[in-house]
């Protein structure tokens, strides 16, 4: 990767420090978490709310389950030229009580996880643009 | 019962990757199912068409393009479009035209001409849509499926031959299928020898897109016994029912599940949901059926469906599996149809598909592939933003 600037992925979605949180909202009538965020009606069927606050979301939780992509995906993907294989993982958020994929960051393979584990956000590239390098959320061992 | 409608007829095109115009396929499979009728074009008085939706594609208007192919004669017209579930959302349309009084015998059809590779989301920048951010981020349709399939080895102890023993099993069964499209009976090595996709998951665990078209003709059971068929197989419930909030499973397209973390909320596994409301619905239960055509999108969702059509407790459908239950002559037949493993998938025919297969085992014209004194089938498929179903047929 070059030295270009960093800019999220996706605008919005997750904080750009050294230890980062995915950013979502909480309905301030009955307290369910939102990933991506939800900002106009709840979808809690038992909830009326259209009021909600911004939260960061846990930034470790356990694996549900994972895999890994052996095969480039279409657009709007970006691979890497030639194209290596990435990890990918659902992590269960306690608090929030909700799962979030994500690609597991570089160097970890599927032999390396365990549902069950510990992960922690992190931010690695997704793609490369002229101006940029896009950055995006990504799991990673919270032991390595 | 009353809720009943007949299946007079049933007709498929042949699934495979022929590259013509979807109607055609859709007109083959409903002048089948008109002559197995031994309907009269003439007399449909409803045609039912299960749509897709794809970006530049005319799928869309299925009810009328039909129609329309098949000669106009004034039918009343509707297109459903459900994803996975579209043939299925039709057929319950056509069925509460019939019961209704408003029409006694409906056309029920949906074809497909299917984009190679994989199913790929409009492009630009979108984030809005959980389909463009999943792809953009690499998340494709087989992640779903192996992360389902790893679950699966972590909680009740699958293997990888498990997973592999389904395609064996599906693959013998569909050599004999001369509408599959898949018509070799693979072995465990083959499967083990195929490329990895999505681990655990190989090329071969994974059901291929194909161009297809089902035709049903159906009607109310009065007009059944008028035209010497009151013995058609019957349709006896249709469950079309969305998921419950919250989802506990991550499911495509989406980049994360429900929380359920609001008072009150419990997290639902929404597959399991989806035949609940059709053994109600028949007023049967799953004891009472003789073979079910699953939605195997792998061959671990196979085991899958199994235990959510509680044809066993749930974490033993591998343990059904090494019996040889789920085989012909077994317990409790699987897709003896050859299931998506020797069909692939052609999204708005396949629940129809999976009804005509049902159709010709009952009445016990399944040759090769017949599942000795069957009474009652259930199909199950689950497809994107929480659109499913379930359909019972029985004599």
């Amino acid at each position: 990767m070059s030295d270009k600037p960093l800019a999220p992925a996706i605008e919005g979605w997750y904080t750009l420090d050294a230890k980062p949180h995915l950013i979502g909202t909480r309905c301030k009538g009955c307290g369910t978490y939102f990933f991506p965020k939800q900002s106009h009606f709840c979808k809690n069927p038992d909830c009326e709310s259209t009021d909600f606050e911004e939260v960061e979301l846990s930034r470790t939780g356990a694996v549900w389950s994972y895999t890994n992509a052996c095969y480039k995906p279409p657009e709007p993907y970006v691979a890497r030229e030639p194209f290596e294989p990435y990890t990918i993982a659902a992590v269960q958020l306690e608090k929030e009580e909700m799962v979030v994929l994500g690609q597991v960051c570089e160097g970890v393979s599927v032999e390396d996880l365990k549902v069950g584990m510990t992960m922690e956000l992190v931010l690695e590239p997704l793609h490369e643009t002229d101006d940029d390098i896009k950055v995006t959320w990504k799991w990673r061992p919270l032991d390595q | 019962m009353a809720n009943e409608i007949a299946i007079l007829g049933a007709g498929m095109h042949p699934w495979g990757k022929w590259g013509h115009n979807f109607v055609e396929y859709g007109v083959a499979a409903a002048r089948e199912a008109l002559a197995d009728a031994g309907v009269s074009w003439r007399d449909v008085g409803f045609v039912s068409g299960g749509a897709t939706i794809r970006c530049g594609y005319p799928g869309y208007v299925a009810g009328a393009t039909f129609a329309q192919a098949l000669g106009w004669q004034g039918a009343e017209v509707n297109t459903s479009y459900a994803a996975c579930a579209s043939g299925s959302q039709a057929l319950a349309a056509a069925r509460n035209k019939i019961l209704a009084g408003e029409c006694e015998v409906a056309l029920v059809v949906g074809a497909d001409t299917t984009p190679k590779g994989f199913l790929a989301p409009a492009k630009g920048y979108r984030p809005e849509d959980p389909d463009w951010v999943r792809f953009y981020l690499g998340i494709t349709n087989p992640t779903y499926f192996a992360l389902y399939a790893r679950r699966r080895m972590d909680l009740y102890g699958d293997t990888l031959d498990d997973f592999a023993a389904v395609k064996v099993k599906n693959s013998r069964i569909g050599s004999k299928n001369p509408r599959a499209r898949y018509r070799k009976a693979f072995s465990a090595e083959d499967v083990a020898a195929s490329a990895m996709v999505a681990d655990p998951l190989r090329l071969m665990d994974i059901c291929a897109t194909s161009d297809g078209g089902a035709a049903l003709i159906v009607s109310s059971l009065e007009y059944a016994k008028k035209i010497g068929k009151g013995n058609a197989p019957r349709v006896a419930a249709i469950s079309t029912v969305t998921p419950t909030f919250a989802s506990g499973v991550v499911e495509m397209p989406d980049i994360a599940t429900d929380s359920a973390a609001a008072a009150g909320v419990e997290a639902q596994a929404y597959r399991a949901s989806i035949p609940v409301k059709a053994y109600e619905e028949a007023g049967i239960g799953p004891e009472d059926v003789s073979l079910a055509e699953v939605y195997d999108l792998s061959t671990a969702l196979e085991l899958d469906w199994i235990e959510d059509l509680q044809l066993c407790p749930r974490g033993e459908a591998a343990g059904l599996l090494r019996a040889g239950d789920t085989a012909v002559g077994g317990r409790i037949p699987v897709n003896v149809s050859g299931g998506l493993a020797c069909f692939g998938e052609a999204v708005p025919a396949q629940a129809l598909a999976q009804v005509c297969e049902l159709t010709w085992q009952l009445r016990g014209e399944a040759g090769d592939r017949q599942v000795e004194g069957a009474t009652v089938g259930i199909t199950a498929n689950q497809g994107l933003f929480g659109h499913g179903s379930s359909v019972i047929v029985k004599k």
